[in-house]
C-alpha cells in the first residue's frame, strides 16, 4: 500500500508516479484528487488522480516539482512508500453529453485534464483539446490526449512547438474556424483559467475550471481552501475543485495562493533544486 | 498560633510562569506532586451517595479511585478509572470538570470541591510514566464487527467500550493522526500530543484497529462499510468540524483564519516548529481572535506563542456569558490577551495586496435573553472603531460536516445538518436499509456513550459533534435539535 511502483520523468521536473492503493484505484472518479504526505512533519500535498488501474490496484499522479514539498516528492523512487495517501477527495466531474467539448490544459494542469477528457469522450462528446506550455520540453501528455481528442492543438509561449501564443489564442482560432464548441473545461495556472473564462464568457460558452487553492485537510474542516464563486464562499476541497469559471473571483484566488510566498521561499532555500515558476 | 484547619485546602497546581510559557509550547500546568495528590485525595469525604459521579459523563467511580489514591496505590487508582474511561490523562486535562464532576461534589457547596480532574491526571500520568499499565481484559470475541467513523473522544471511547465487550472495532479517521479535536484543535501546551498518543496506543492493546487517512463518504461510504466490508454496525462520531465564518466583508483576506485552520496548522501540522516541519502559518504582530469559548482561548494563546505582540479577543457578550473554562480565561489573561468584551467585528479591511490590515469593531450592549438563556448582544449604532491587526482567527463555533450525510442516502438530518437519532438508543432514523440483519446488544452502553460524549461536547466550541452507538445499523451523535 502507498508504494511507488513506477516513476518516470515525463518532462523537465515533471514526474509521473504510479502508486499502489487498490481501494483508491477502484473508487476514484475523474476530477478527484488525493492528499499525500511523505514523512513526519511534512506538508499535506494535494494532487489530482490522473488515472487508475483497478486491476493492478494502482493510481497515477503527475506533478511538477515547483517547491519544497514537490521537490521532496520528486526525490522518491520506485519501492519507496508514501507515509499517507488520503482520497479520493473532492467532487467528481459532472459528465454530460454537451455535443462538442474543448478541454484545455496549461502546464501541469494538462495532467488533471486527461481523466476528465476521457470521461467526456466516453459520454459521447466530440473532443477538442488544447495543451499550453511555456516551451516545447514542457508539453506533456500530447500522445495520451491525442488519442482522446478528435483535434488536439498545442500552444507554447515561445513558439518552440505548435502555435506561438497562449491557449486562448488557439481557442479563439478554433472558434474563428467556425467550430461550434458547447462546453469548455480548463485546468492550469490561475491566470490561464481566468483568461479562458473571460474569452468563453464573451463567446457565451459554459466553462468549468478546476481550482487549486492551498489546502490542508481536504475534508471541509479548515476552510483554508475557500474561494469566492458568484460572490459566495465555497470550500474547493469539498464543494469543488471544479467550479463555473465565469463566476470565480480569480483575483482573490491568486492572492490566497500566494499567502505563504515568503515561507515557501525559506523552505525552498534549504533545498538544492531550481524552481519552475507556475503562475506569474 | 492559629488553629490548624481540620481539612486541607484544595491543592493548587504548579504551572509554568506566564513570562516563560509564552515563549514555548510546553504544557502549562505541571501536575501534582505525590504529596499534593495524597493531600488532595484526603479531602474527599467518600460520600455514600457519590453525587460527583452523576456529574461525570462516563460515570467514573470517583470515590473509588480517590480511595485508592489515598491508600497510595496509584496504579490501582488508574485501573479503576479506566474501567469506564479510556482517556484519563486526556480528561484529567481538558474535561470541563468545574461544570461536571466537581460541580456536584459536596465540598463544592461549602467552598472548594475536590480537585477530581487533577487527581485523575495525576494517576494517569503516574501509570504512564512508570509504564505500569496492565494489559486490559476483554470479553470473549462476539464475532461482531463495528466500524467507527471519526477518532475524536467519541470514536475513541466507543472503540474502547466495544472492544472490551468483545466486538471487533475498527476506527476510520480522515486525517493522518488519531484524536480528532484532541490532535488538531487543542494545543500542545494544554494537551501534549505524546499523552494522547499513548492513550490511543492503549486502544490497540485492546485490539482496536486504526485506519488513518480514510475519509468515509469518499473512499468507502457507510453503505460500503456495511455491505462490501461486512461490518455489523457503524458508529458515526465525526464531530462538528465545519468552520463557521461570520459573513462579513473582508473575510477572505490573507491573514483571516478559521480557528480550525489556525489550530490545525499549528497543532496537527506543527507549524509552530516551521523549519523542522513544512507547513507555514502567519505570524502576526497584532492578532485578534473572535469568540469567547475554549477554542478562542486556545487560538489567542497560540497566537501569543507564535510571537504576536498584541492580541485582542473580541467577544460579543460580557465576561459572565463567556463559554470558555474559567481556567482557560484566566490563563489567557495572565498571558496578556486583551479582552474587548461586548464588541464584534463588522468588517475586515485589507491593503492593496489583499492582506488584512485592520478590523472594524462595533460595540454591543446586552438585551433580553435569547433561546440559549443568555442575554442577547445588541449592536450600538455609530460605535464602530478600527483596530489595526494583521491576523484574525474566527472562533465563533462550528457546524456538522456534510460529508457523511450527503453520501448516505436516507439518513435523516435536522435543519442544522446534525444526524437525527433515537434519544434512547442513539440509532439513526430514516431509511432502514442500512440496518444489518442481526442486532448488537448495545442499549446499555449507548446511553452511557451518548452522555459520555455530550460531556466533551459543550457547545458552541464544536460540541454537538459527539457520537454514540445504537442497536445495530448506523448510530450517531445527538446534535442540537
Ligand atoms: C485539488 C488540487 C489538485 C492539484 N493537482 C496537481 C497535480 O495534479 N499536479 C501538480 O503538479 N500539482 C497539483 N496541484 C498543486 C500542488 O498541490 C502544488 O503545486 C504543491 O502543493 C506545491 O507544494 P510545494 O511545497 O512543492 O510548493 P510551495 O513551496 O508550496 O509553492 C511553490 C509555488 O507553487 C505555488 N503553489 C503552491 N501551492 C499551489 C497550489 N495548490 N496550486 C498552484 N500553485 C501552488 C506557490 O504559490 C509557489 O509559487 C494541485 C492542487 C490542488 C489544490
Ligand atoms: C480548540 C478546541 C478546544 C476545545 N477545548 C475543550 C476543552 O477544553 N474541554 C472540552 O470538554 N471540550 C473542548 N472542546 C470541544 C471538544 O474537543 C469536542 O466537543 C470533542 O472533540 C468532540 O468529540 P468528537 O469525538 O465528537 O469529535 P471530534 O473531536 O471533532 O472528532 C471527529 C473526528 O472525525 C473525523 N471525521 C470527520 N468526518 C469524517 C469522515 N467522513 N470520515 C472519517 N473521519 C471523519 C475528523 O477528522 C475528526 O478527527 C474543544 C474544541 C476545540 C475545537
Ligand atoms: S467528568 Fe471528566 S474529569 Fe471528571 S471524573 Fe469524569 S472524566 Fe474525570
Ligand atoms: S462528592 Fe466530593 S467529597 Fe463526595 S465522594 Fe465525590 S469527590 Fe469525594
Ligand atoms: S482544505 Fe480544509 S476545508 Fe478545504
Amino acid at each position: 500500500m502507498k508504494t511507488i511502483v513506477a516513476k518516470e520523468e515525463i518532462a523537465p521536473q515533471t514526474y509521473r508516479y504510479v502508486i499502489r492503493h487498490p481501494k483508491l484505484a477502484r473508487k476514484r472518479q475523474a476530477g478527484q484528487f488525493v492528499i499525500l504526505r511523505m514523512h513526519e512533519g511534512g506538508e499535506r500535498v494535494p494532487l489530482t488522480i490522473v488515472d487508475s488501474d483497478p486491476e493492478a490496484g494502482t493510481v497515477t499522479l503527475i506533478f511538477q516539482a515547483v517547491g519544497h514539498s514537490t521537490q521532496e516528492l520528486a526525490e522518491l523512487g520506485v519501492g519507496d512508500k508514501l507515509l499517507d495517501l488520503a482520497g479520493p477527495l473532492g467532487k467528481p466531474t459532472h459528465i454530460e453529453n454537451y455535443g462538442t467539448v474543448c478541454v484545455i490544459g496549461g502546464g501541469y494542469g494538462t495532467a488533471p485534464v486527461l481523466p476528465i477528457a476521457t470521461v467526456f469522450k466516453q459520454a459521447g462528446n466530440r473532443m477538442f483539446g488544447i495543451i499550453g506550455a511555456r516551451t516545447r520540453d514542457l508539453v506533456i501528455l500530447e500522445k495520451e490526449l491525442g488519442e482522446i481528442c478528435d483535434d488536439l492543438r498545442v500552444a507554447t509561449d515561445d513558439g518552440s512547438y505548435g502555435v506561438k501564443g497562449f491557449v486562448t489564442d488557439v481557442l479563439a482560432q478554433l472558434l474563428a474556424e467556425g467550430n461550434k464548441i458547447d462546453f469548455v473545461l480548463a485546468v492550469g495556472p490561475t491566470p490561464m483559467m481566468r483568461a479562458v473564462s473571460v474569452l468563453t464568457k464573451e463567446e457565451g460558452i459554459p466553462c468549468m475550471v478546476s481550482l487549486n487553492p492551498l489546502m490542508i485537510d481536504g475534508t471541509g474542516m479548515c476552510g483554508g481552501c475557500r474561494v469566492e464563486v458568484d460572490g459566495q464562499t465555497k470550500f474547493a476541497c469539498v464543494d469543488g475543485p471544479e467550479f463555473d469559471g465565469h463566476l470565480v473571483n480569480y483575483h482573490l484566488l491568486m492572492k490566497r495562493q500566494g499567502a505563504y510566498k515568503h515561507e515557501e521561499n525559506m523552505a525552498l532555500s534549504v533545498g538544492s533544486h531550481c524552481k519552475i515558476g507556475l503562475d506569474d | 498560633m492559629p488553629e490548624a484547619p481540620t481539612r486541607a485546602s484544595r491543592q493548587s497546581m504548579p504551572e509554568q510562569a506566564p513570562a516563560d510559557r509564552i515563549t514555548n509550547f510546553n504544557e502549562v500546568p505541571l501536575g501534582y506532586s505525590t504529596g499534593q495528590a495524597l493531600t488532595e485525595a484526603s479531602r474527599c469525604l467518600q460520600c455514600k451517595k457519590m453525587p460527583c459521579v452523576a456529574g461525570c459523563p462516563v460515570a467514573v467511580d470517583i470515590p473509588g479511585f480517590i480511595a485508592l489514591v489515598k491508600a497510595g496505590d496509584f496504579a490501582a487508582a488508574a485501573r479503576k478509572i479506566k474501567e469506564t474511561n479510556c482517556l484519563p490523562a486526556v480528561c484529567g486535562r481538558v474535561c470541563p470538570q468545574e461544570s461536571q464532576c466537581e460541580a456536584l461534589c459536596v465540598l463544592g457547596k461549602k467552598g472548594e470541591s475536590v480537585a477530581i480532574g487533577r487527581l485523575e491526571r495525576f494517576v494517569a500520568d503516574f501509570e504512564r510514566e512508570g509504564n505500569l499499565a496492565e494489559k486490559p481484559t476483554v470479553s470473549v470475541p462476539t464475532g461482531r464487527r463495528v466500524a467507527i467513523v471519526g477518532s475524536g473522544p467519541a470514536g475513541l471511547t466507543a472503540a474502547a467500550d466495544l472492544a472490551r465487550l468483545g466486538h471487533e472495532a475498527h476506527i476510520f479517521e480522515a486525517l493522518h493522526e488519531m484524536g480528532g479535536v484532541l490532535v488538531y484543535g487543542i494545543p500542545e501546551f494544554r494537551l501534549p500530543k505524546r499523552i494522547l498518543k499513548s492513550e490511543v496506543e492503549a486502544l490497540q492493546d485492546l485490539g482496536v484497529t486504526l485506519h488513518t487517512s480514510t475519509v468515509i463518504g469518499k473512499l468507502d461510504t457507510i453503505e460500503d462499510l456495511m455491505t462490501e466490508e461486512g461490518f455489523d454496525a457503524v458508529f458515526v462520531g465525526t464531530g462538528a468540524g465545519l468552520p463557521t465564518f461570520m459573513g462579513i466583508p473582508g473575510e477572505n483576506l490573507l491573514g483571516v483564519y478559521s480557528a480550525n485552520e489556525f489550530l490545525t496548522r499549528s497543532n496537527l501540522m506543527r507549524a509552530y516548529d516551521f523549519g523542522r516541519t513544512d507547513t507555514p502559518i502567519a505570524h502576526g504582530q497584532r492578532a485578534m481572535v473572535v469568540g469567547g469559548g475554549n477554542v478562542a482561548m486556545d487560538s489567542a494563546r497560540t497566537a501569543r506563542r507564535l510571537g504576536a505582540q498584541k492580541i485582542i479577543l473580541s467577544y460579543r457578550r460580557s465576561r459572565e456569558e463567556m463559554p470558555a473554562r474559567a481556567e482557560e480565561t484566566h490563563h489567557a489573561e495572565e498571558e496578556g490577551i486583551e479582552f474587548h468584551l461586548l464588541t464584534a467585528p463588522v468588517e475586515f479591511r485589507g491593503d492593496e495586496n489583499s492582506r488584512l490590515r485592520a478590523a472594524l469593531l462595533q460595540k454591543m450592549e446586552l438585551g433580553a435573553p435569547d433561546d440559549s438563556g443568555r442575554r442577547r448582544p445588541v449592536p450600538i449604532e455609530g460605535s464602530e472603531y478600527e483596530e489595526p491587526i494583521d491576523v484574525v482567527v474566527i472562533a465563533v463555533g462550528a457546524g456538522a460536516n456534510p460529508l457523511i450525510s450527503s453520501t448516505t442516502p436516507g439518513l435523516e438530518v435536522n435543519r442544522k445538518g446534525y444526524i437525527v437519532t433515537d434519544e434512547e438508543t442513539g440509532a439513526t432514523r430514516g431509511d432502514r436499509r442500512h440496518q444489518p440483519p442481526r442486532r448488537l446488544r448495545w442499549r446499555r452502553h449507548s446511553h452511557r456513550l451518548r452522555h459520555g460524549n455530550r460531556g466533551h461536547g459543550r457547545r458552541p466550541e464544536g460540541g454537538g459533534g459527539n457520537g454514540q452507538v445504537s442497536e445495530g445499523g448506523v448510530t450517531s451523535p445527538p446534535g442540537p435539535r
